[in-house]
């Protein structure tokens, strides 16, 4: 019976605190704007570059941190790409695929990138090592067909270099 | 490429001629040694914000992020006075349009360009804060201009009382957390607040009611790149850039990408003609293909033919072509590339990139991406070419909250126009069958005649 039921908040779990450096990213972003909420983005990431990603109960004590409601901070979170409400792996590839990718070997590479993972978009492998997922041009177009591994952007990549470019990433 | 060096005389490649990539961008010193922040000098001691206003009206430039609005006569729609209170002047630099790949290299490479461009130009509107919007993505460009921002801060440039006057200017970079509609001028806005990238509807203008409610500029980021060198140089010389190929003033940073030899973005005249882009820069077409079709300037301009190639590339010829010079860098179309898989490319971005705040956006392009895909598999049903068509006038100028469904209906219909024989041959038994080897109905054929055979009726 109980496992039916859809939970909507855990009032049991352990409550979400900001580390001294998050915290002191947050405060930092808000002297850049005369309005808290323009710091939106910015508390969104500091969680993010630490954990890798933005859990659920981050929100409420983000949206404190910079006054506006939870539920102003949550559409913010769930609008923007680049926040992931879902952990990831260690690496996140985000393909790119736009036109001009799309021109210059795109599906290609994609194939390639989802047969040596063994994942689809949206996934993570199962040793927690990739994150993969589709992007919009990333300003490379010259460059395609490119990707993104985390801050690092390879391009033009054919089929044959991705192996050897994953390996970097450990 | 080692502009640095060459000290052209005539000084014609303003925005890149500091430029070397394998250097690296030059630190502050270097770069004021090559008259780097002497048009912010010169127009604090000697010149009043309005005479900078008017200079750059009178050189006659037109925004580069693809809109190619009179950059002057916006300005001039700023308060001034004592009275006009805070003001704010927004970069875009946001570049997201597919195909486009030319602020990067500005950001990237000449930080201090920018950095001095927005301070002139927050001086000649008077505004106190200025905020570069960049994208997530541009990790590279964020650093370096960060950096520039706190070298400039360091030496007086920006920050408190600019160079011992009494206009203050303080500059942030904003980095943006990904989804295309930001660069629109007013999503951008509610974007930079905090608020989810939703466009505002104008009027009010953000020039009289911006962010948070007061004046504000956006300009893109080449457009912002060219003020220092007008100042300096004067309009007349401005003007003559473009060395008599076209009405437009300036040079223009234009691109190649697709399948070609050598992709790349160069600074050339304004009016330089897409041939010369695509055979004298670019190499030509790769693997000795021909051409089939290009987009002028970023996935949301209509497609051209070879047998546009030779129009100078601006934004009035453009537009009398049938389609928009956009962003300036074109991506090309290979013979032996489907022009239907390439529009469903183009209309899966413009679909997922939606902000979802009007129906026909939301709803319209999901379904033009369904509609597509089925031509593509050769499942296309009778009437779909149609039902397409329509589907460029019901999301098309004026049906939406603002020029996202628009932009993406503007691929579509010139696809349309010009390689209707492509969408015929994915739709089923529906054409001449001499243009098929076969002709058989697919066993299992996905049922996706209801909705759209309604669409139809009802229209
Ligand atoms: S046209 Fe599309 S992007 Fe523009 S407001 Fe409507 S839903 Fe949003
Ligand atoms: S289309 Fe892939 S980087 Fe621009």
């Amino acid at each position: 019976m109980t496992d039916k039921v859809i939970k909507l908040a855990d009032l049991n779990k352990t409550a979400f605190v900001l580390s001294d450096e998050e915290r002191h990213e947050v405060e930092h972003a808000l002297t850049h704007y005369p309005d808290g909420r323009a710091a939106s983005i910015d508390a969104l990431k500091a969680v993010q570059k630490h954990r890798g990603w933005v859990p659920d109960e981050a929100i409420p004590v983000l949206a404190e941190a910079i006054g506006i409601s939870a539920a102003d901070l949550e559409g913010v979170a769930t609008f923007y790409s680049l926040i992931f409400r879902r952990p990831v792996g260690r690496h996140v590839i985000k393909v790119c695929d736009s036109i001009s990718c799309h021109l210059t070997g795109y599906d290609e590479l994609r194939g390639e990138l989802v047969k040596q993972l063994g994942i689809n978009y949206g996934q993570t492998t199962k040793d927690g090592r990739y994150t993969l997922l589709p992007i919009c041009c990333l300003g490379a177009c010259d460059r395609g067909a490119t990707m993104m591994i985390d801050d690092d952007l390879h391009g033009p990549v054919e089929p044959k270099d991705v192996a050897g470019i994953l390996g970097t990433y450990s | 490429m080692s502009l640095r060096s060459a000290n052209d005389p005539k000084y014609q490649k303003p925005l890149t001629r500091l430029i070397d990539v394998a250097a690296g961008p030059l630190g502050l010193k270097d770069h004021e040694a090559e008259g780097g922040y002497s048009a912010l000098r010169k127009a604090l001691k000697d010149l009043k914000p309005q005479d900078v206003q008017a200079k750059v009206k009178e050189a006659n430039l037109r925004g580069r992020g693809g809109a190619g609005f009179p950059t002057g006569i916006k300005w001039s729609l700023i308060p001034m006075g004592p009275d006009a209170g805070t003001k704010y002047l927004v970069c875009n630099a946001d570049e997201m349009e597919p195909g486009t790949f030319k602020d990067r290299l500005l950001m990237e490479q000449s930080p201090h360009q920018l950095v001095e461009a927005m301070a002139l130009c927050a001086y000649a509107i008077q505004a106190q804060t200025g905020y570069i919007f960049l994208r997530g993505e541009y990790v590279v460009a964020a650093e370096r201009l960060n950096q520039a921002i706190a070298e400039a801060r360091a030496a007086g440039l920006l920050g408190q009382n600019v160079l011992g006057g009494a206009w203050s200017f303080e500059l942030y970079v904003h980095t943006g957390a990904g989804r295309y509609i930001c660069g629109e001028e007013t999503a951008l806005i509610n974007s930079l607040e905090g608020r989810r990238a939703n466009p505002r509807a104008k009027p009010p203008f953000p020039q009289i009611a911006g962010l948070w409610g007061r004046p504000t500029i956006v300009n893109n980021v080449e457009t912002l790149c060219n003020v220092p060198h007008i100042l300096l140089n004067g309009s007349a010389w401005f003007k003559e850039l473009n060395q008599g190929k076209t009405s437009d003033a300036g040079t223009k940073l234009y691109g190649v990408s697709g399948r070609a030899n050598k992709p790349g973005c160069w600074e050339l005249p304004m009016g330089t003609t897409a041939r010369e882009l695509l055979e004298v820069h670019a190499g030509g077409m790769r693997d000795g293909k021909k051409l089939k079709a290009w987009l002028p300037g970023g996935a949301s301009t209509d497609f051209l033919l070879p047998e546009h190639l030779d129009l100078p590339m601006d934004f009035d010829t453009i537009a009398r072509a049938g389609s928009r010079m956009g962003t300036g860098l074109i991506t090309v179309v290979a013979e032996d590339q489907s022009m239907v898989s390439a529009v469903r490319n183009l209309e899966e971005f413009f679909s997922r990139e939606s902000c979802g705040w009007c129906t026909p956006c939301r709803d319209g392009l999901p379904w033009t991406v369904k509609i597509l895909r089925a031509i593509e598999t050769g499942q296309g049903q009778t009437g779909d070419i149609e039902l397409l068509s329509k589907m460029t006038r019901w999301l098309g100028p004026g049906r939406t909250f603002c020029a996202h469904a628009p932009g993406a209906m503007e691929p579509l219909q010139s696809a349309i126009k010009y390689f209707r024989d492509e969408f015929e041959i994915g739709i089923v038994c529906d054409i001449d069958s001499s243009k098929l080897d076969v002709c058989t109905l697919p066993a299992g054929l996905p049922d996706i005649t209801d909705h759209r055979d309604l669409a139809t009726k009802a229209s």
